[in-house]
This record gives structure tokens, C-alpha cells and sequence, in this order.
């Protein structure tokens, strides 16, 4: 998209748009400002010395961060004149460590660590003013990196600004059901009833929710018409079959499920996973016996359904969509978000299968594969032979697991749900939880395939 | 003398239109959420907590309201396309440039990918709330279905354009189905379907075929696409959106504590 452009000209178009960032920026911070001060929250956070009782409240401190951002948004409009130089940017050797030390595992673990630390120590990272500067920090790191170009190739492509959106909704909306959640749990532990029941008298639909539905509806057809207007939908050159873009990629909401393909085949990553994800979906309210927590806010009443969620759709649905459309770039490479999309990128893919680690590392033999053209028995004994490990691990981990689980750690949940609902929620888990196992054994042993079965298609 | 407003408001024509008075007191405003037709989905009064923002989040309505959007624009924009490989490009490029109502387009595909972010919003306020909780277990799984034919929605859409992006999309999408157990022609399990010798499932009959309505993303794709896009899949998402409306009401309202 800026392909083509001069330095000069990228600068003009990245400053036209980061001056109105910063400007909002700004203002959010000092509406914030004033509405703490209005609302009687002012707090003092940084007492001085003196002894007179003054000291930097949080209102002081947010009106000066709304400062900061107004000299970062003059700063920006330096770069209308095409010199970058004095535009606020990430230093050039973060950028680079950042590019050097990411890659899927430290990505995987990284928002696999960060998402942890968020939930269990979500009493401080609701906190309004956490959560708040949690905010300005990541609109501050998107306005920084916008500079780069590799960064804002990635970013600014018009089909990717929707996860741009995504990640901030999800970010506001996380904390928000957050924040409650902790509100009422709290009051519940105290014997009070949840937030939600304080507002239990009735109120006519008539005007109080046509009104809300009206307000609704027309301010979202001004910020759709302001996006249409400020940003045209892509529209690339024609299609030619003959020419394969590189990388090929299916929309964006599809791409967690692209990305699996680096751990599965494709009849497992295009079909049976994301049919289970639809049935799995499906089954939730059959599976969860919980009576507690329905209709208002709650983590602690429902902690495994909670997780279990979370585990699902932020961790491996939304991080494998985040990684596949920012962070995977030719040949389906990673790349830093700083780095350059390098087709001629070269990554060793030397991974090996469960039956050659057995056959060929362990025993120092070759693999026993079926005689070309012999029947369908004798394949099927050659293969039986050649991949036994793999069929024994797979069966026991879909067969012997379950019951194990039944008997010991997930026993109340067999006793509450009986054998068929435990059976299916049970394997569903384990469905679920195989994507991470097999990354970390990819990662690790630079396994391939557990099964693997070129003969009739069927590599698990 | 009566003026303007009131005497339109007194008209007969007025009168049969609108078979409640004006909204102005505690009655007519019970009145009105029963006789309108559009209002009729609402109840008539609602728990204060049942429209709190910081609640509901509004996503459901949100998605809604962009499907109407989507219909809308959707309709106008076939006045101007033509799914065929020679005009379907041709047709968007000159929406662009020619038409001063090429915003029609931006609005449509911008409403498309939020139309996707607002339904999962919308489960995830459902699933933290529990909401999915008896006895609203049944609509959760029309919902689950909802989202599966907006996906598809976008996902037939996306082809419609006919570039690079459009089409190496759906190309790399529906590879999928050529894996697809049993019924793909790569797929574990297809050379188990086989009749007197002879494969059943090859690539000319295989479940990517069915999608395509060919062996590669062409001609007869753009036309299976088209039809799903603007009649079959938004004649699936009508019914079950007018099951999932009535199941909200039927089921309590929306949820709150007990």
C-alpha cells in the first residue's frame, strides 16, 4: 500500500494521521481529567513536601498526560513537511530487539503468561486508573510504531484495521466484564446481592429504551459513514489465478484456523476442529450444570466455565488470529512487527514424525512401509506396525484419559453430569487443549505428526 | 383553529396508520409498544438493570442494526453488479469512481467486518453473564448458528469483488473442503467410498467441488457465491433472527439475577 511512496511522501501520509490520533489522545485524557475532578474522585496520588497538604492529584496527573499528548501530536505534524526526524517513533533499538526476540514461541507463552498474570491479578488491573493507563500505553505503543513503515504496511492494510479494532474492544470489554465481575464477587462474599440486582424497578420501553435504541443506531451510522469516508475498502488489482500472492490468506476471521495448519493437516485444522468449535459452542449450556452466576457478572461462582471460555476464544482464538494476520508474512513466516516481509526468508522446517523418532532414532532401523501395490490388509498391517505409537497415544489419550479424569480429578463434575455429558465435555476439552500440546511438541521435539499416514490422507 | 400537526394527527389517513395516540403519558406509552408493528418485540416495561450499557453492551442490537444495514446497502449495490468474471470487477471499480454513491460499497464491506466483531462481542457479554444459563439454553445454540451464517455471509461476500484479495481468499478458504473426511478428494477416509471399483469422490464431485461449483475458484463459484450471499444465506439468517427475537422474549427477557 505505501509501496512506491518516497520517504517523504510516507511521512506526510503517517503525520496526517497521527496528529488526529495524538489529538484524540488528548482529549480522552482530559475529559478523564475533568471528569474525575467533576465527579468528586480526585485523589492525591504524589504528595509535596511542604507540609501544606498539596500535593499532584489524579486529575494533575491526566490533564498532564493529556499535555504530553498534545506536544506528541505538534511533534507529528512535523512530519507534514516529509522529515520524520522529530515525530515521536520507538527507538530503533527496541524496534530491533523486539523484531529479534519474538518468534511463535515467545508469542505463544508471552500472551499465554500475560493473560494469566491479567486474570489473577485482576483486583489490580481493573482498577480504573491501571486500566486506564493500560489503555494509554497501548494507543501510545500503535501511535510510536506507526512510523515504521513495515509496522503501518501491516496495520494500516485496510482489512487488517479491523483486528486493530478488535484488540481495543476486546481490551475495553474484557476489563469492563472484568471490573464487575470483581465488584460482585466481592458483594457477594459479604452476602449483598450483585450490582445488577440493585436496579430492579421497571421502566416503561417506551421512552427509556427506544430512545437508547434510537441514539444507538444513529451514531453508528455516523462512525460507519466517517470509516467509509476516511478509509476506502480494498480493492486490489483483478483477479488472476494465475498469479498466487504470497502469502495467501483466507479472511481475517479465519485465520486462526489457517495458522492451525502449522500443527495439523488441513482435514483437522478446516473441518473437524472448527466443527467442534461450532458443536462445542452448541453444547455449552447442556454441559455447564452451574445453576449460580446466571445474569450478572461473576468469575468466582463460575471458575471453570470461565476459563474454560477464556482459554477458547482470547488464548487460542483470538491470539492464533492476531498472530496469522499481523505477524505471518511470506511462506507463512514469522516476522517481528518491525520486520521487513522478506519472500526469500528462509526457516528450517526439518520436523519428524512420532514413527520415525521410534524406527529410525531409537531403533536405528528404517520404517516398515506396506509393499506398492499390496492389499488393503497388508497395508493396513504395515501401517499398524509403522505407527503403533502414535495409535496408542492418540487412543489413549481420547479412551483412557476420559475415565481416568472421571475417577480422579474431575470426579464431582462425572458424578454432577453422568456418563454421556462427562464423556462429551471431556472429550471436547481434550480436542480443545490437543492445538497446545502439539505446538509445544513441535516446539520441542520438532514433532510433525503423532499418526502419519500419507497412504489414505489420515496425518494427526 | 386547529394547527397543521394536529390536523394531520386527527386525519383519518393518520388515524389508520397509527392506531395509538401520540406517546405523551403513562398509557398511550403502554399502547404504543402494543399496537406498532416495529415496536411489538419490545415489552412493554423492562427491568432498569436489562438496559444499563455497562450490561448489555448493546452488541446484540448493534449486529442487528448492521444486518439491516447490510440488507440495505446489499439491495442498492446489486442494482450496479453483475456477478459474471468479465463485468464483476469491472462493475466495483466503476462503483468507485463513477457513482457519487461508492461510499455504498465502503459502508457495506466496513459493516461486514464489524458486523463479525459485534456478534462476538455479543457472545462474549452472553457467556460472561451466563445468560446462556436454562432457560435460554436453546437460543444460545440459534445464536451459535447465527454466527456461523454471518461468517458465512462475509465469507461468500468476500468473493463477490473478484480481485486478487477476493479470490485467493476463497481460494485458500475452500481448499479446506477438498480435505474434508470422507467427502473431500484429499481427504482421510475417500477411497473407502468407492462404487464397482470406481471412486465416488474425485475432484469433480468432491465437498470443494460442491462449494465451487467447479475445480478451481471461477466462473460458476462467483454465481454459487452470489446467490448464497444476497438470497439463500440472508433467507437462513431472517428466520433464525426472527426465532432468536421471539425465543428472547418467550425465555424472560433478557437475563438478570433471579
Amino acid at each position: 500500500m505505501t509501496h512506491g511512496l518516497t520517504d517523504a511522501l510516507f511521512y506526510e501520509k503517517v503525520s496526517s494521521f497521527l496528529v488526529w490520533f495524538y489529538v484524540v489522545l488528548a482529549a480522552m485524557n482530559g475529559i478523564a481529567a475533568l471528569y474525575v475532578w467533576r465527579t468528586g474522585q480526585t485523589k492525591k496520588w504524589i504528595g509535596l513536601p511542604g507540609g501544606h497538604g498539596l500535593g499532584i492529584t489524579n486529575a494533575v496527573v491526566w490533564l498532564l498526560v493529556a499535555a504530553a499528548f498534545a506536544v506528541c501530536a505538534a511533534l507529528a505534524g512535523s512530519g507534514m513537511s516529509g522529515n520524520g526526524a522529530w515525530m515521536p517513533s520507538m527507538p530503533e533499538a527496541w524496534k530491533n530487539f523486539i523484531d529479534s526476540n519474538t518468534g511463535p514461541v515467545v508469542y505463544s507463552l508471552g500472551t499465554t503468561v500475560l493473560l494469566a498474570a491479567l486474570f489473577v491479578f485482576r483486583r489490580f488491573f481493573t482498577t480504573p486508573a491501571v486500566a486506564w493507563t493500560i489503555l494509554n500505553l497501548m494507543l501510545l505503543f500503535l501511535g510510536l510504531s506507526m512510523t515504521d513503515r513495515d509496522f503501518f504496511e501491516i496495520v494500516a492494510k485496510p482489512d487488517n484495521v479491523p483486528i486493530v479494532m478488535l484488540i481495543l474492544l476486546l481490551a475495553f470489554f474484557t476489563w469492563l466484564a472484568t471490573y464487575r465481575a470483581v465488584i460482585n464477587d466481592d458483594r457477594m462474599e459479604r452476602g449483598e446481592p450483585p450490582l445488577e440486582k440493585l436496579d430492579d424497578e421497571k421502566v416503561l420501553v417506551w421512552p427509556d429504551l427506544v430512545y437508547i435504541e434510537l441514539i444507538c443506531m444513529i451514531a453508528l451510522t455516523a462512525f460507519l459513514i466517517f470509516w467509509a469516508i476516511a478509509l476506502p475498502a480494498p480493492l486490489e488489482e483483478p483477479a488472476n489465478i494465475a498469479k498466487t500472492p504470497n502469502p495467501s490468506k483466507a479472511p481475517w476471521y479465519f485465520l486462526g484456523l489457517q495458522e492451525m495448519l502449522v500443527y495439523f493437516d488441513p482435514w483437522m485444522a478446516g473441518v473437524v476442529l472448527p466443527l467442534l468449535v461450532v458443536n462445542g459452542l452448541m453444547a455449552i449450556p447442556y454441559l455447564d450444570f452451574n445453576k449460580q452466576g446466571n445474569g450478572y457478572y461473576t468469575i468466582k461462582q463460575r471458575k471453570f466455565a470461565y476459563l474454560t471460555f477464556q482459554f477458547g476464544f482470547l488464548e487460542i482464538w483470538i491470539t492464533l488470529i492476531v498472530l496469522g494476520t499481523l505477524l505471518r508474512g511470506p511462506n507463512w513466516n514469522f516476522f517481528g512487527p518491525y520486520e521487513y516481509w522478506d519472500a526469500h526468508k528462509v526457516e528450517a522446517a526439518d520436523n519428524i514424525n512420532l514413527s520415525q523418532i521410534w524406527w529410525e532414532k531409537l531403533l536405528g532401523s528404517s520404517l516398515p512401509m506396506p509393499p506398492s501395490g499390496a492389499g488393503f490388509l497388508v497395508q493396513a498391517g504395515h501401517i499398524l506396525l509403522r505407527e503403533w505409537l502414535g495409535f496408542a497415544l492418540t487412543l489413549g489419550y481420547f479412551i483412557v484419559l476420559p475415565p481416568v479424569l472421571a475417577l480422579t480429578v474431575l470426579k464431582r463434575y462425572y458424578q454432577k453430569m453422568g456418563l454421556i455429558r462427562f464423556m462429551l465435555m471431556a472429550n471436547l476439552l481434550l480436542f480443545m487443549a490437543a492445538l497446545p500440546i502439539k505446538m509445544v511438541l513441535r516446539w520441542v521435539f520438532t514433532l510433525k505428526y503423532i499418526i502419519w499416514i500419507p497412504e489414505w490422507f489420515l496425518n494427526f | 383553529m386547529p394547527g397543521l400537526g394536529e390536523t394531520i394527527r386527527e386525519s383519518q389517513i393518520w388515524k389508520s396508520i397509527f392506531r395509538h395516540p401520540m406517546p405523551v403519558d403513562r398509557r398511550n406509552r403502554i399502547v404504543v409498544m402494543l399496537t406498532n408493528f416495529f415496536l411489538h418485540l419490545h415489552p412493554v416495561s423492562i427491568k432498569k438493570q436489562g438496559i444499563a450499557l455497562s450490561y448489555t453492551w448493546c452488541m446484540g442490537g448493534v449486529t442487528f442494526f448492521l444486518f439491516l444495514v447490510e440488507t440495505v446497502t446489499g439491495v442498492l449495490l446489486m442494482f450496479y453488479y453483475r456477478p459474471t468474471v468479465q463485468w464483476a470487477y469491472t462493475d466495483i471499480q466503476m462503483l468507485r469512481d463513477v457513482h457519487s454513491l461508492g461510499i455504498l460499497r465502503e459502508i457495506h464491506r466496513w459493516g461486514a467486518h464489524a458486523m463479525v466483531i459485534t456478534v462476538w462481542l455479543h457472545m462474549y457479554r452472553v457467556f460472561l453473564t451466563g445468560s446462556y444459563k436454562p432457560p435460554r439454553e436453546f437460543n444460545w445454540v440459534v445464536g451459535v448458528l447465527l454466527l456461523l451464517l454471518t461468517l458465512l455471509l462475509s465469507f461468500t461476500g468476500y468473493l463477490l469483488p473478484w480481485d486478487q484479495l477476493a479470490v485467493w481468499a476463497i481460494t485458500v478458504g475452500s481448499n479446506m473442503a477438498r480435505a474434508h473426511p470422507f467427502l473431500g478428494h484429499e481427504g482421510p477416509g475417500q477411497q473407502l467410498l468407492t462404487l464397482g471399483g470406481v471412486d465416488m469422490i474425485t475432484s469433480a464431485s468432491d465437498a470443494r467441488f460442491a462449494l465451487l461449483g467447479a475445480r478451481e475458484v471461477g466462473e460458476e463459484t462467483l454465481n454459487r457465491f452470489y446467490i448464497l450471499h444476497c438470497i439463500a444465506i440472508p433467507l437462513g439468517v431472517a428466520l433464525l433472527l426472527a426465532i432468536h427475537f421471539w425465543r428472547v422474549r418467550k425465555d424472560g427477557g433478557i437475563s438478570g439475577p433471579l
